[in-house]
């Protein structure tokens, strides 16, 4: 660590962000494979049919912001910090299949080069942060446009709302994997991982805004090109 | 802002983001502080094999640099790997006519 905040680090274990291997019994990993597995030949075929020229780039910057705000650990409260996971950023901008391939690609590369959550569990993290929180984001940031209407302030407070939801209902989907491994128990696991991450929601909800308000105020056709997901 | 500019621009952000990496909350993450509150931390097993582990590009005696550079490495590999599948699955469907969007 750089000097000057060495004295805040309590122990120089490795950094843990992601789901390493152990924490997860391998029924509960072998489930989140196959679930994450049959939602990603989908999102491919989705894709497949969907993606623009134009959106192939896209995917590309997304990938590369996404990895470079994860590295970016802002502090919550109590000595915890917590990053974005962009789930929704991603699905908002390109739809919730073809992000969920770009969130998969950059959980894959920090499992298979960075060591940052276990080869194992990757089924497990692939489920929550790229099926979970893209489907969520998604469809919650689409459902409050239709109802709130799409003007662009809704749109940056629906795209707050969604992905503040994404990744609470990522992390609750943690705790119940956890509480079925037998690593620790729901009525523990839940509010901990759930009271922590509301807190860590709000800055994905605030990154995800500001993201979302520097693309369309640069590239406006970029958000409305609409990639429909029916 | 034309197309290849624009995606140009994301990445040169995306790059220049990595630069503010090392002045990360070094605090554990959510799930590393529930672990290690109920005591499950020590369930974590180490990695099969180690290639580039917490984004520190190993054998460097600058950390924050070697912070920076893995970071770096880490933008260019997603973003590649993502742009090669967004290639490989582009649609059939050209969304719509010319595109005069790439200069």
């Amino acid at each position: 660590m750089i000097a000057g905040t060495t004295w805040l680090i309590p122990e120089l274990l490795p950094k843990l962000t992601h789901i390493p291997d152990g924490f997860l019994g391998l029924m509960v990993v072998g489930m989140a494979w196959v679930i994450s597995i049959v939602a990603l030949a989908y999102a491919v075929t989705r894709t497949n049919r969907q993606l623009g020229e134009k959106q192939v780039p896209l995917m590309g910057v997304m990938a590369a912001f996404i990895f470079a705000a994860q590295m970016l650990n802002f502090p919550v409260a109590g000595g915890t910090s917590g990053h974005l996971i962009g789930g929704t950023l991603a699905s908002i901008l390109l739809g919730p299949w073809a992000g969920m391939l770009v969130m998969t690609s950059v959980v894959a590369i920090q499992a298979l080069i960075f060591q940052d959550g276990g080869l194992i569990s990757l089924g497990a993290n692939i489920l929550n942060m790229a099926v979970i929180a893209c489907l969520v984001g998604y469809f919650l940031y689409v459902w409050m446009q239709r109802v709130l209407g799409d003007k662009a302030s809704v749109s940056l407070v629906s795209a707050f709302v969604a992905s503040w939801c994404s990744v609470f209902l990522a992390a609750i989907a943690t705790a119940v994997q956890l509480a079925i491994s037998g690593t620790s128990p729901l009525q523990i696991a839940l509010p901990a991982m759930g009271g922590v991450h509301a807190l860590i929601g709000i800055g994905e909800g605030l990154i995800t805004a500001a993201a979302l308000a520097f693309i369309t105020a640069t590239r406006r056709d970029l958000v409305e090109t609409e990639p429909t997901a029916d | 802002m034309k197309n290849k500019r624009w995606w140009t621009v994301g990445l040169i952000i995306a790059l220049a983001v990595t630069i503010i990496s090392p002045l990360a909350s070094p605090w554990p993450d959510g799930l590393e502080r529930v672990a290690e509150d109920q005591g499950f931390i020590d369930r974590a097993l180490d990695p099969f094999y180690e290639i580039i582990p917490d984004y520190v590009l190993p054998g460097m005696p600058h950390e924050a640099l070697a912070t920076i550079l893995a970071g770096m490495a880490g933008v260019l590999i997603v973003f590649g790997l993502a742009l090669g599948v967004g290639y490989v699955l582009r649609g059939k469907q050209a969304d719509g006519g010319p595109h005069e969007e790439y200069s």
